[in-house]
């Protein structure tokens, strides 16, 4: 896997998960409290720096051919769940995800709860919103880091464009503070279940033993591939919903 | 306790499984036979894709049937 392509995955899939935790934590800030919110998250990160400190030597030393098949499975599968969704989106049976709309929902959630005091944390909700939201996002993001940069043997690379892609959806919150509606989510949503489901495809088979012709180069086949069966079965979808719709009226 | 035990299972069952456990249990199975066929002749390399060619289209057929 080039350093490029290993580069775009992680920093596509992390730019992904960091707009939905910048989300939460605006939403936490803008309805509760800015101070606990900033702490939430960065207690959040402490927590993840921890998971990261723990797990990345470990995951290192596990033999190549067992950590691609179970990296390549884990990615099969979130790939695939990804895909799904995404496709449901493109061919209208499934409400596209709308960051204004849940920056909102949560907003009237937040402004709706007690506030409490807790330490030297001003309102004890609006951190733990935010610590919760940054956690589960976060760890998606180390999970991506870890498995495509052990499986690429370049977990430091694959590092850099995580905390890229986390640094620059983290400035675009703060300079707008506002949900980042512009950021073309559900597309790339599209775009990282079809890299996920392709690298999981490639590394779940060589982990169980396949030989793929071409070695590497198959992924240059697979990619383009995955992407023209998501493409049709999107087509394929919408065209029937347009004609269920178009039978109702 | 045991609402907390519940709640962790559950994070990790939606972390890992997902929306459709078919396709969860569809990839172990794929891997699996993927396998047993690498320790023979036969190149095992194309069973997986076929396998996502079963399982996607499964997939989002279970999860539009409703609508139809």
């Amino acid at each position: 896997m080039g350093s490029g392509a290993l580069f775009i995955a992680v920093f596509l899939a992390c730019v992904v998960e960091a707009v939905e935790a910048t989300t939460i934590v605006l939403a936490a800030g803008t309805a509760r409290d800015w101070r606990s919110a900033t702490t939430g998250m960065a207690g959040a990160l402490l927590v993840l720096a921890v998971i990261v400190a723990a797990l990345g030597p470990a995951v290192s030393d596990v033999p190549l051919r067992g950590l691609r098949l179970v990296v390549g499975a884990l990615l099969l599968v979130f790939g695939l769940q990804w895909l799904r969704k995404a496709i449901l989106r493109a061919s209208g049976h499934k409400a596209r995800h709308d960051e204004n709309k849940i920056f909102a929902e949560q907003l009237a959630t937040a402004a709706g709860q007690p506030r409490r005091r807790l330490g030297v944390v001003p309102d004890w909700y609006g951190f733990t919103l935010s610590f919760k939201g940054v956690l589960l996002e976060g760890l998606e993001v180390v999970f991506i880091v870890l498995t495509f940069g052990s499986n690429a043997r370049n977990v430091g690379l694959a590092a850099i464009a995580a905390v890229c892609a986390v640094i620059l959806v983290a400035a675009a919150g703060i300079a707008i503070r506002t949900p980042l509606q512009r950021v073309p989510e559900n597309t790339m949503k599209f775009v990282v279940g079809i890299m996920l489901t392709a690298f999981g495809t490639f590394w779940g088979a060589e982990g169980a033993g396949a030989h793929w012709p071409g070695s590497d180069a198959a992924l240059l086949v697979l990619i383009p591939a995955i992407a023209a069966f998501a493409l049709a079965l999107t087509g394929r979808l919408r065209g029937d919903r347009q004609a269920v719709l178009a039978g109702r009226s | 306790m045991a609402d907390r035990i519940r709640a962790f299972a559950a994070f990790w069952y939606d972390f890992v499984v997902g929306d459709d456990w078919l396709i969860a249990l569809g990839v172990v199975v794929g891997l699996g036979l993927t396998y047993l066929l690498s320790r023979t002749a036969v190149p095992a390399w194309w069973l997986l894709p076929l396998a996502l060619a079963v399982l996607l289209p499964l997939s989002l057929w279970r999860a539009t049937r409703h609508s139809r």
